[in-house]
């Protein structure tokens, strides 16, 4: 699987500011029976958007406004606790392609990369902008790392290692790239052996 | 001079990280079960690669897997998902020619209990599993950490994984525990001192005496929590206690041609030099530390168990007490149980089922308490029955499940109802983690049972004689 290419986005923003947003209130963990990746998009933080009946809440997350987003913006330590893939799978399957906090779970951080959602770790005051802001209009911008708000709110670079950023950008995946070391690993092996 | 981490990290690298690079890092075992495996195998099936190594590969079935069986002795599955879910890892597996424990192996289990069981984790290791708290193996001196659905297509195509080396950081603890203090208040009391968030980017070692007088089942249990530290993986340097444990399991290395205590020597050097260092060291008394139960919604929210439950600093503690249903200033001691588990990766072995029948014997389940007790994997249940321990729990009142996962996800059907209060053995309070609204306090085996008991927290000494 490749992912779509993510260079320069704007979006208006989703701000969830709870801090230590953990992946059990991503994806519940009763959704992760699943077999495949696609269709968890609607449960997204299922708990905080739907009734034990099935009808909706009036969560921010289930309005249009919300849907039409790119860019989720969380409080402190997001995406902590358990390395199930299906939470960047939903998040993309809502629609984000990008997480902002001022800190993200390491787990967490490197899922989000293998399946195409860009999590940017941001300066604490933009972050408080960010979270004082919900729906402002965001670029990113990961040619040059960096995260322009609106307004006075200021530019902000951000950390993104080369690799993530060629296979964001390309949109390429990393299984691709470490077939393409069969022979190096074959060696290990051979060597390991004697 | 180098760290242990480090001598194990060097001697796995294929290709060496660079800035445009990760390193790319060579995988000694690759754990599997049903719940983070699928899609992996869909990849591989979609971009026609094989397996590479079936046999660094090993299958087990527990997260979706049901801990009641119907009187013919057919597993109660919630729902077709969850069967559905195991019958594709099974034959996944089955294709790709991996040695599978399922519902007819008598080592079926807990993906973290049935590894070490079958002596496949091995001092030395790099070993992952679509799970994180494959930092459990790090018990055995191997650096073991969870990795996501991608990186287990990665592993299972390439037998390699993208990664760059995490810094080090030593948990030195002096001094003894006081009496009654278990593994599991050790390691809540480490990340109740360091935060959840205390071991991010790092590799813990843990270091001192009180790690090499446990056991291999309380290494496990520390080891197992690294992750709540935010620590991709947690380990203690091997030793006797290590080397015996896996002689004559059936993957460690075989005894019959000697093979074994030349292959102990090996791992004899696996520590960390004197005078090498960590990027940072965490030292703590082991004293002091006391019996501990959590009050909040993670497991940093923790604290001995008659101690004052802190003031809340900011919107989001504030939250998981009101969630809690506790209020700065109270204790944990006293508050009223609902529900009680004791099992997981983290406490469903041999001396935790131990453990909780010893406090349970000659005493009974307090009435309004539902206490269910769920064996680690086939081999704890069969070897607990050999020792009578069923017995007791269930003349308790008790239950005696079948081994799984169970209410430490929720995701079989066990759960607790909203609003229970649950003294649980696993390693998450998040909320919501043992069924929408579920209260979790997360403490030790001895405790679970000492409140089942009382109806209320408490720890063994609170039970009186
Ligand atoms: S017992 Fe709990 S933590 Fe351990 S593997 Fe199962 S679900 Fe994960």
């Amino acid at each position: 699987m490749s992912n779509a290419p993510l260079t320069t986005l704007t979006s208006r923003t989703v701000v969830l500011p709870a801090e230590n947003i953990d992946t059990d209130q991503i994806i519940p963990a009763r959704f992760l029976s699943v077999t495949s990746r696609d269709g968890l998009g609607p449960h997204a933080f299922n708990d905080w958007r739907w009734n034990e009946d099935g009808s909706p809440t009036d969560h921010l997350l289930n309005t249009p406004e919300a849907q039409a987003s790119k860019i989720l913006v969380g409080g402190h330590n997001f995406g902590c606790g358990s390395s199930r893939e299906h939470a960047p799978w939903a998040l993309t399957d809502y629609g984000f392609r990008v997480v902002i906090s001022s800190e993200i779970a390491d787990i967490f951080r490197s899922n989000a990369v293998k399946n195409g959602l860009l999590p940017i770790v941001i300066d604490k005051g933009a972050h408080r902008w960010l979270l004082d802001h919900p729906g402002a209009d965001v670029t990113v911008d990961l040619k040059n790392r960096e995260v322009r708000l609106p307004g006075n709110g200021g530019t902000y670079t951000f950390d993104v290692d080369d690799f993530s950023r060629h296979c964001l950008i390309e949109g390429v995946d990393e299984l691709g790239y470490l077939d393409g070391q069969a022979g190096a690993i074959a060696a290990y092996e051979e060597a390991r052996t004697k | 001079m180098k760290t242990l981490f480090d001598k194990i990290w060097d001697s796995h690298v294929v290709t060496a990280e660079r800035a445009a690079n990760p390193a790319t890092l060579y995988i000694d075992l690759h754990l599997i079960h049903e719940v983070t495996s699928p899609q992996a195998f869909t990849v591989l099936r979609e971009r026609e690669l094989k397996v590479r190594r079936p046999d660094r590969t090993l299958a087990t079935i527990d997260h979706s897997t049901p801990t009641l069986k119907d009187p013919d002795g057919e597993p109660l599955y919630v729902n077709e998902q969850a069967r559905t879910q195991v019958a594709t890892l099974l034959s996944n597996a089955a294709e790709h020619g991996i040695e599978t424990h399922g519902w007819d192996s008598a080592h079926r289990g807990v993906v973290h209990v049935m590894g070490p069981e079958l002596g496949a984790v091995q001092p030395g290791m790099t070993i992952v599993c679509g799970d994180s708290h494959t930092s459990t193996h790090g018990a055995f001196g191997a650096i073991a950490f969870g990795i996501g659905t991608t990186q287990v297509g990665h592993v299972l195509a390439t037998q390699c994984l993208l990664m760059r080396k995490p810094k080090t950081m030593a948990i030195e603890l002096s001094g003894e525990l006081a009496e009654g203090v278990t593994p599991k208040d050790v390691i809540l009391a480490i990340i109740a001192e360091i935060g959840i968030g205390g071991g991010t980017g790092y590799a813990l070692e843990y270091r001192g005496d009180v790690f090499t007088q446990m056991g291999m089942s309380g290494r496990m249990t520390v080891c197992n929590m690294s992750i709540e530290a935010g620590a991709r993986c947690g380990l203690i340097a091997p030793d006797d206690t290590t080397f015996e444990y896996l002689r004559g399991r059936p993957h460690a290395p075989s005894d019959d041609n000697g093979d074994f205590d030349a292959v102990v020597e090996g791992w004899r050097e696996l520590r960390t030099d004197d005078g090498a260092t960590f990027d940072k060291v965490v030292r703590m008394d082991a004293s002091k530390i006391r019996p501990m139960a959590t009050y909040g919604t993670h497991p940093g929210m923790a604290a001995p168990i008659d101690a004052i439950i802190p003031t809340s600093t900011n919107d989001a503690d504030a939250k998981a007490l009101d969630y809690m249903q506790v209020k700065a200033g109270q204790t944990m001691a006293n508050q009223t149980v609902n529900r009680v588990f004791v099992g997981s990766c983290t406490n469903g072995r041999l001396e935790d089922m131990r453990a909780a029948a010893n406090v349970l014997s000659g005493r009974q389940v307090a009435k309004g308490v539902r206490m269910i007790v769920v064996p680690g994997s086939e081999m704890v249940k069969a070897e607990a029955e050999a020792e009578g321990l069923d017995a007791i729990i269930i003349a308790a009142g008790a239950e005696w499940r079948e081994p799984g996962c169970s209410m430490c996800i929720a995701m079989n059907g066990d759960k607790a109802a909203p609003g229970e209060l649950v003294v649980s053995t696993s390693n998450r309070n998040f909320a919501g983690r043992q069924g929408p609204g579920a209260r979790t306090v997360l403490a030790s085996p001895e405790t679970a049972a000492a409140s089942a008991v009382a109806g209320v927290v408490t720890s063994v000494a609170g039970l009186g004689s």
